[in-house]
């Protein structure tokens, strides 16, 4: 989706704000919201493409304005009523509905030290020959899917070289909308900055962006 | 909430909207028997006190000191980090690429805010925002000239934009002056935006 999300190479925010001794959490509810994300993503009921494609789809005026905790808010509140896990009228009131059975939760708290997430329930050890091999030149495809995905814009139609091959993913476009998981080997993919932005780039300077093959042409 | 009047006498201040609703969210989910509270207090303290960029500091301090773990943190980052015991959520795959006199790395996450939480713990503000986001692809000079570091043209700026579930740590380079440190005061030297690749260590 051409999202206000997909931000690389956009100008126009100004300057970057780092503050000095930053808390992990500005507010109680913030960390609170971390944690229920953790706790419901424990039911697996949605992937993390799922996931990040709730909060690429907020209206982009309320991408914005939200800020990072207030967006996962959002995304687990949807998700919760997607997948059924909740209601929307119980998100609303607080309350579950008189006729909701109570389940026993998948994470407790002794087992949050060996929680793992998105990286290891992606990576699939499907013998699948990749496409490219390292130093082949590669073409990003011009594409623009309405739905999910991990190509960005600055990319599409860009020429880079294979770097390394980082093994077998599940495919985000497709997982993203429970279209099965297509699972294919991501490269890590250097692009020069001039090929990206032109003469204004340094001329030794590079962008390296994770890509799967299916984001990907021989050049 | 702000109010319009001044701050001097003792009402409560009304809680947020948000505040509310993520409290009704966790009272329902609780009642649900969907999240156990005592997870939710596990996790928040989990990234609150005990990852952080203090792990990340101890791989890199150890790189610093043992060229042979070093050799096997940039081919397998991911096995050489577990040996210090660190792995898990948001940092399962990870790439480690080695600052140099002659190449700067610099992590982003254009699409969402993608960081190695197990080595370097929840992101900052900054590095979920539009302006580093959007700047660090096309301009990543200017934007670590904002943070005070001016790179000679003769340097290459590498930028790994994280659109994957690999995740990047930036080895910063040993400083001049540090030889005589050890491991623990070594370690004590490397800072969180040196691992991002917005700063250098400094002895």
């Amino acid at each position: 989706m051409n999202g206000v999300h997909d931000m690389g190479g956009m100008q126009d925010f100004g300057p970057v704000h780092p503050e000095p001794a930053e808390p992990a959490f500005h507010a109680p509810w913030e960390g609170r919201v971390f944690a229920l994300n953790q706790a419901a993503g424990a039911w697996r009921k949605w992937s993390v493409d799922a996931w990040r494609h709730k909060i690429e789809a907020l209206p982009p005026a309320d991408y914005l304005r939200m800020s990072y905790y207030e967006k996962w808010f959002a995304a687990v509140s949807e998700l919760l009523v997607d997948s059924e896990l909740a209601t929307r009228a119980e998100i609303e009131s607080g309350r579950p509905a008189p006729d909701s059975v109570k389940q026993v939760p998948v994470l407790s708290a002794d087992r949050v030290p060996l929680m793992r997430r998105s990286g290891e329930l992606s990576k699939r050890d499907d013998k699948i020959a990749p496409r490219f091999l390292p130093g082949h030149h590669v073409r990003a495809r011009n594409m623009h899917p309405a739905g999910h995905t991990r190509l960005p814009r600055y990319a599409r139609g860009k020429i880079g070289i294979v770097d390394r091959d980082h093994g077998v993913y599940v495919f985000p476009d497709t997982s993203a909308h429970a279209l099965g998981e297509d699972p294919q080997h991501v490269y890590s993919v250097r692009f020069a900055a001039r090929e990206l932005w032109g003469e204004q780039a340094s001329p030794r300077d590079a962008v390296y962006i994770d890509l799967w093959d299916n984001y990907l042409d021989p050049a | 909430m702000s109010t319009a009047h001044g701050h001097d006498h003792d009402h409560q201040v009304v809680p947020s909207d948000l505040t509310l609703r993520v409290k009704a969210l966790e009272s329902l989910l609780t009642e649900k028997g969907l999240v156990d509270p005592a997870a939710l207090d596990a996790l928040i303290d989990k990234y609150q006190h005990k990852v952080g960029p203090r792990n990340g500091a101890r791989v890199v301090a150890r790189a610093w000191i043992d060229p042979i773990y070093k050799q096997r943190l940039l081919t397998d980052g991911t096995a050489a980090m577990a040996e210090l015991g660190y792995g898990g959520a948001q940092g399962e795959h990870m790439v480690v690429v080695e600052n140099t006199p002659k190449v700067h790395n610099l992590i982003v996450c254009t699409l969402c805010s993608c960081y190695p939480w197990s080595v370097l713990g929840l992101p900052p503000v900054w590095y979920k925002s539009a302006p580093y986001r959007s700047r660090a692809v096309i301009d990543p000079r200017g934007v670590l000239r904002e943070f005070g570091l001016e790179l000679a043209d003769e340097t290459e700026v590498r930028v790994w934009d994280s659109t994957a579930e690999l995740r990047y740590l930036v080895l910063p380079e040993r400083p001049a002056g540090s030889e005589a440190l050890g491991e623990e005061s070594l370690a004590a030297l490397v800072t969180r935006d040196s691992m991002i690749g917005v700063a250098k260590v400094a002895a």
